[in-house]
């Protein structure tokens, strides 16, 4: 399907709803939502403000459901949009912003900028203009299955590690287990803790978990580029293994976007309620340490600040799962200032982290973040987000700060009570 | 056509023509916004947050942690004016007055001293948001010739109500004309322009407020 500025203009015709019209005709210019991202805020330049990255959006607004842009499109006095526009603005909607919802808190009319930026995208994906690094990821998630590239021979050569360094067994293809796990490509490549830490956890707590063969990957660059059909065909097969194995519920690993790709956007991509729950392993954690069955010994010493993944907390609501795990296995721990739904992105979600055109932005985008580490005086940085933590990892180095960075899920393991009778 | 006349056309047939043309454009516009629809969501909502899309609508006029500081011109402005006009278009005695004459109902007002010096600060408010807004870089991009108009139509009515008050420039009968036909242009306008927000702004909050809620946070 090839990809045409008709297309694109269509896609906006179709994204646009009550929500969106009710957006745009509440919006007085103020420019709060600037003083929200961390694009404007770290650079300086007004193009950064969130409201101006949506304006070839607004128009076709304007220009199409409203009286008065009716009138004067047919009179000829509308600057209609055009391709030029769309490759200047492509930047805007791909490079400086990370979806991450902050402006959307802050919008004093309450508008809702991150999900008419995310509907946006459709229309720049379908009228050509979508960002490549993140087409290629998408392309190769749909045909190979996994946005970087990686087959089920890779996350069986993880499995076999991890059996050998736990003695555990990772269940692969468990049908009628309680929980089927889900990985992110960054975890099989970069962080093998993951598995190997929820493996520990799950067999001390007697959780019944499986792996699937067809659907280990959990990411979604679909949502990311703005291509539903995309999305759908990569949701689907998370939705197909869940069912086939008739699991209760299917957990979304530390990472933010795929997240809100199965928790929030699943249903309505697929067009169906799912027949299983969809949980953030924050929060499967969080029950079970509830339930007295993720018991833990000791605590870290050292002083520890926890960074919230925006898809998570802000646009997930998984806020106090975190401080409460976290709070049983450290001693020190220190809330980040405008920590929990207010805190700030990492500068890379949203797909900006595989977009290589925003590297040089992201970084000067990190400064914030700099900041708010700095302000706890902790060296080591817990997350629950595969993608936060490279990109962290990546500011970190080039600020040359001398902070460690951590999933949430391998700290706990780390403190583990494990029963070496079983 | 003598100042009288002036004053009983605006207060006759201009007015009438306006409150029919604001009512028609406010019905339009609501109409244009909610018959675009919104998808059912299909993703099972977290359940605790009911009732947060009505929260958000009063909630989101407090300004976010961080914020009044970053912005104190936008938000102390925004407040003074805002307040300054609800008191001077529903506190006034003589605006009660006319409500009561229309509508039937009535309702306490605030000595005329306060509402005079709220008034005041409403227009102090207006000028200091609009040299702002011209030297603001975020906000002098994001400005256009609806911008300044919107700000324009709302001045009017107070400034010549100011005046009226006041017995200054003209004439009573006809300054009091003139705040009228200012009005009447406000009202006229307020549906096509971003002053709109005046009704969209609980539109917007409430589904701002329902879309986070449905994910268990409170915006």
């Amino acid at each position: 399907m090839s990809a045409t500025l008709e297309k694109g203009l269509n896609s906006f015709k179709e994204v646009i709803d009550a929500p969106i019209a009710s957006f745009f005709s509440s919006c007085v210019h103020c420019g709060l939502c600037a003083e929200a991202c961390l694009f404007y805020t770290e650079t300086g330049d007004a193009k950064y403000t969130p409201i101006h990255k949506l304006e070839p959006l607004r128009r076709v607004w304007q220009q199409e459901y409203t009286l008065l842009g009716k009138l004067g499109k047919a009179l000829g006095l509308s600057l209609p949009v055009t391709d030029a526009e769309l490759e200047e603005w492509e930047p805007l909607v791909y490079d400086s912003c990370t979806l991450c919802g902050r402006c959307s808190m802050v919008c004093p009319v309450g508008n809702d900028l991150t999900y008419m930026i995310r509907k946006m995208r459709e229309g720049m994906a379908a009228s050509g203009h979508a960002q490549e690094d993140l087409i290629a990821a998408t392309t190769r998630a749909v045909t190979i299955g996994s946005p970087m590239g990686i087959k089920w021979p890779a996350v069986l050569a993880q499995i076999k590690h991890v059996q050998a360094e736990t003695g555990i067994e990772v269940p692969v293809e468990k049908e009628g287990a309680d929980y089927l796990v889900l990985m992110s490509s960054m975890e099989i490549i970069n962080f093998p803790e993951y598995l190997s830490a929820l493996s520990r956890i799950f067999k001390q707590a007697g959780v019944s978990w499986t792996l699937a063969q067809d659907a280990f990957e959990a990411t979604n660059s679909g949502i990311q580029i703005g291509a539903s059909d995309l999305a759908r065909e990569i949701v689907s097969r998370i939705v197909v293994a869940a069912e086939r194995l008739k699991v209760k519920c299917v957990i979304s690993p530390e990472c933010g976007h795929a997240f809100t790709a199965l928790r929030w956007e699943g249903p309505n991509l697929m067009g169906r309620p799912f027949g299983f729950e969809v949980k953030h392993i924050l929060e499967v954690l969080d029950e079970l340490h509830k339930a007295g069955k993720l018991k833990t010994q000791g605590k870290d010493k050292r002083a520890l600040t926890y960074h919230d993944p925006c898809q998570i907390a802000r646009r997930g609501g998984v806020v106090e799962q975190p401080r409460r795990l976290l709070n049983e296995v450290a001693s020190d721990f220190r809330e980040m200032p405008d920590a929990g739904v207010m805190n700030w992105c990492c500068g890379g979600g949203g797909g900006v982290s595989a977009n290589t055109r925003a590297e040089p932005l992201r970084l000067q985008a990190f400064k914030h973040k700099k900041g708010q580490i700095e302000a706890t005086g902790a060296h080591t940085l817990v997350t629950a987000c595969a993608n936060c933590r490279i990109v962290m990892e990546e500011g970190l180095e080039h600020y040359h700060m001398n902070t460690e960075v951590i999933g949430l899920t391998e700290l706990l393991a780390q403190y583990l009570v494990e029963d070496n009778a079983t | 056509m003598n100042p009288l006349d002036l004053l009983t056309f605006a207060r006759g047939d201009a007015l009438n023509w306006a409150l029919m043309l604001f009512a028609a454009g406010v019905v339009l516009r609501l109409f244009e916004i909610f018959g675009l629809g919104r998808k059912p969501d299909l993703a099972q909502p977290r359940s605790d947050s009911p009732g947060s899309g009505w929260r958000t609508m009063f909630t989101r006029s407090l300004p976010p942690q961080g914020l009044l500081k970053r912005e104190p011109v936008t938000y102390i402005g925004g407040y003074v004016f805002h307040l300054g006009l609800l008191a001077n278009i529903f506190f006034f005695a003589p605006h009660i007055e006319f409500f009561r004459n229309m509508f039937g109902i009535g309702w306490p007002g605030l000595p005329s001293a306060m509402v005079d010096a709220s008034a005041v600060a409403a227009i102090a408010a207006l000028g200091v948001l609009l040299a702002h807004r011209l030297t603001n870089p975020v906000k002098r991009m994001l400005s256009g010739f609806g911008d300044y108009l919107a700000w324009a139509v709302t001045l009017l009515p107070l400034l010549t109500g100011y005046l009226a008050y006041h017995h200054l420039l003209f004439e009573y009968t006809l300054m009091l004309s003139l705040h009228l036909f200012s009005v009447e242009l406000l009202l006229v306008l307020l549906p096509f322009t971003k002053l709109f927000h005046t009704f969209s702004v609980f539109i917007s909050r409430w589904y701002n407020g329902d879309i986070f809620g449905r994910k268990g946070v409170a915006s």
